[in-house]
């Protein structure tokens, strides 16, 4: 040591008095903070992630226009913004825990962990993180997909943007418990194609599953997501009515309940 | 400072189809005081970085109890991490961002405020050698100036207890004194209390006021170095002999000085055996030599090291067990505990117990 110091103080005299709600808040924001400066110094995997939905936008979606009113709508890029907004929220999101496995390797988790901030709060700042990311990727693509020819009324997109945000919410709280329990991108990766394939397919991301045998149609029926798409699109079409909206934000809601209380669950087992 | 009783940690493993209990850590008592520096020794698998993680709050005991700082680290456990300071083995910096910056939000999620932090952290570089580094990344940083910016880390909040895990492991001879230094001078001048695991026997035989050796779960000793090393009898006495048909001769007068029958050993051309103070009894053994016409191809007095204290204490010696441990993948946290951070690949690895290149003691072993 080059220097000399005073003895240190009991480490206790410093900190600010704060509420339990008001200390949630900081010590999220703290995390989330971080995190965005850790983007913002590699933006390109933010470009990266968006990739795959403007290629589709682009390359997929001027092979609807012939086919679109099979579909029952007008507008090809009305109908399929909402699907890649959908596969943005699941595929962007569910990709987050990788970053994860990342920091827990260099032992970013185990040094907060050690700290007393709230378990949840560390999972929440890195939520705001994948949150806002997947806001910004949203409105490039719905403005990408505006530029193409979409038109939609400007409720309906924020309400198609908001169920996305919740979808995405639930997949990156999903993707981080899932980081933490396998803790191994080659575990991962697998797992998270697994489940995708399926998601991808029955979801009607692409084509209406209406226009699929009724097998078909049942099997997706059982599918959360796809009751997502169908919900993002009737936004974006301008259909508010419950039977259209209703399930979709109603499985958009209950899994971001359920993803969260995983994630914390895991940040917490993690910890005694 | 830390207070521990039967402190039981268990994790369950799969071998093959059947699930096993394996017992990392079993039964430890453990007491610090304040202001000690104690070195916590044992091969990898011991249980030193399961006990250290029971410790600072991170793995819940499966039994016993144990107070740190004055509070239970099983149901006040944010108490125990407000006043603690934890340094693991995998760091706590992210290699691709700032190091200020990580500093700066370690220090943040204390309650600290941000400027105060701040002129923490940049004293803190400045005292451990960090100096002009605040905005390299770690990545870009040596290996002794990454492990001292996780010290920095580990200390921004100002803990009156320090928790180091394998503090050294996989840095060079240089890096390691110098690291050293610095770890004495946390205690020195910082008045720090310091728990530090190795299983590097210079490493506790320098930094620790006391050594606690743990194996297999247990701790079987727990004393000053000095202390520790005065329970094995004796100095080794190594006699090269020349001609091997004098052997027997040079081992009889050797036994002359051995308290107790038997004692001596006879490898190859050598002739070893324990004896006390044999800085003082070697003179007259070397003239009985010479006037036997013995003659000797070399001559070597060991002090005893660590390693003869575990083999002493254990029937095997610290390598040994170590490489006990790698074979069967050990049997504690270090190899075990899914929950440690950097268990699996891309971590840091841990390396054989060796000893440092700056003694010779070790290099007789």
């Amino acid at each position: 040591m080059t220097a000399t110091t005073s003895a240190p103080s009991t480490g206790l005299d410093v900190p600010l008095e704060r509420g339990p709600a008001a200390t949630f808040l900081r010590e999220s924001h703290i995390v989330f903070r971080r995190q965005l400066r850790m983007n913002l110094r590699n933006p390109a995997w933010v470009i990266i992630g968006m990739l795959q939905p403007v290629l589709y936008l682009l390359l997929f979606g001027p092979l609807l226009e012939p086919l679109i009113d099979q579909f029952g709508a007008t507008n090809a890029y009305t109908f399929f913004v909402p699907g890649m907004l959908v596969q943005l929220g699941i595929f962007g999101a569910f990709f987050a825990g990788f970053s994860l496995i990342g920091e827990w390797r260099e032992g970013v988790i185990e040094a907060e962990r050690v700290t007393p901030a709230n378990r949840t709060a560390l999972l929440v700042g890195r939520l705001y993180r994948d949150l806002l990311q997947l806001c910004v990727q949203a409105l490039i693509l719905v403005a990408l997909g505006w530029a193409l020819g979409m038109r939609a009324s400007a409720v309906g997109i924020v309400i198609g943007v908001l169920i996305t945000l919740l979808l995405g919410g639930a997949c990156a709280a999903a993707s981080n418990a899932l980081a933490l329990t396998v803790k191994s991108e080659d575990v991962m990766a697998p797992v998270i194609n697994m489940i995708m394939m399926p998601v991808l397919l029955l979801s009607g991301i692409l084509l209406p599953m209406t226009i699929g045998p009724d097998w078909l149609v049942r099997v997706s029926d059982f599918m959360p997501t796809r009751h997502v798409v169908d919900a993002v699109r009737a936004s974006f079409a301008g259909d508010f009515a419950f039977s259209a909206l209703g399930w979709g934000i109603a499985w958009s809601v209950g899994m971001f309940v359920l993803a969260v209380w995983w994630g914390t669950a895991t940040f917490r087992r993690e910890n005694a | 400072m830390i207070h521990a009783r039967g402190l039981v940690q268990t994790f369950h493993t799969k071998r093959g189809r059947q699930r096993e209990e394996v017992r990392a850590v079993d039964g430890v008592d453990l007491d610090v005081s304040e202001g000690e520096v104690v070195g916590f020794l044992g091969p990898n698998g011991a249980g030193k970085t399961t006990t250290l993680r029971m410790l600072t709050t991170l793995l819940r005991p499966t039994a016993g109890t144990a107070t740190v700082a004055g509070y239970d680290v099983a149901t006040q456990s944010v108490e125990v991490r407000r006043r603690i300071g934890y340094v693991s083995q995998a760091g706590g910096a992210f290699s691709g961002a700032r190091a200020g910056d990580e500093v700066v939000d370690h220090g943040m999620l204390y309650g600290l405020p941000q400027r105060l932090v701040e002129e923490r952290g940049k004293a803190l570089f400045e005292q451990m050698d960090l100096p002009g580094l605040w905005a390299r990344m770690p990545k870009n940083m040596s290996g002794g100036q990454k492990r001292r910016l996780d010290i920095v880390m580990g200390l921004i909040h100002e803990p009156k207890l320090v928790f180091l895990d394998e503090p050294t492991t996989g840095l060079d001879p240089q890096a390691r004194a110098n690291l050293w230094e610095h770890i004495r001078g946390l205690r020195d001048r910082l008045g720090v209390t310091v728990l530090l695991t190795t299983h590097y026997l210079d490493e506790a035989d320098a930094l620790s006021d006391r050594i606690i050796i743990i194996d297999q779960g247990r701790i079987v000793a727990s004393d000053t170095a000095d202390n520790l090393k005065a329970q094995v009898a004796g100095d080794l006495v190594d006699l090269e002999v020349h001609d091997p048909a004098q052997l027997s001769a040079a081992a009889e007068r050797l036994a002359t000085l051995v308290p107790g029958p038997g004692g001596v050993e006879v490898v190859d051309r050598h002739v070893r055996a324990r004896v006390p103070r044999a800085g003082r009894s070697v003179q007259g053994l070397l003239r009985d030599l010479d006037a036997a016409s013995i003659e000797l191809e070399s001559i070597e007095v060991l002090r005893p090291t660590l390693d003869d204290v575990f083999l002493t204490l254990t029937g095997r010696s610290l390598r040994e067990a170590e490489a006990a441990s790698e074979q069967v993948g050990g049997t504690g946290q270090d190899e075990t505990d899914p929950t440690a951070a950097g268990a699996s690949t891309g971590a840091p690895t841990a390396t054989p117990v060796t000893s440092s290149p700056t003694t010779t003691e070790g290099a007789h072993r």
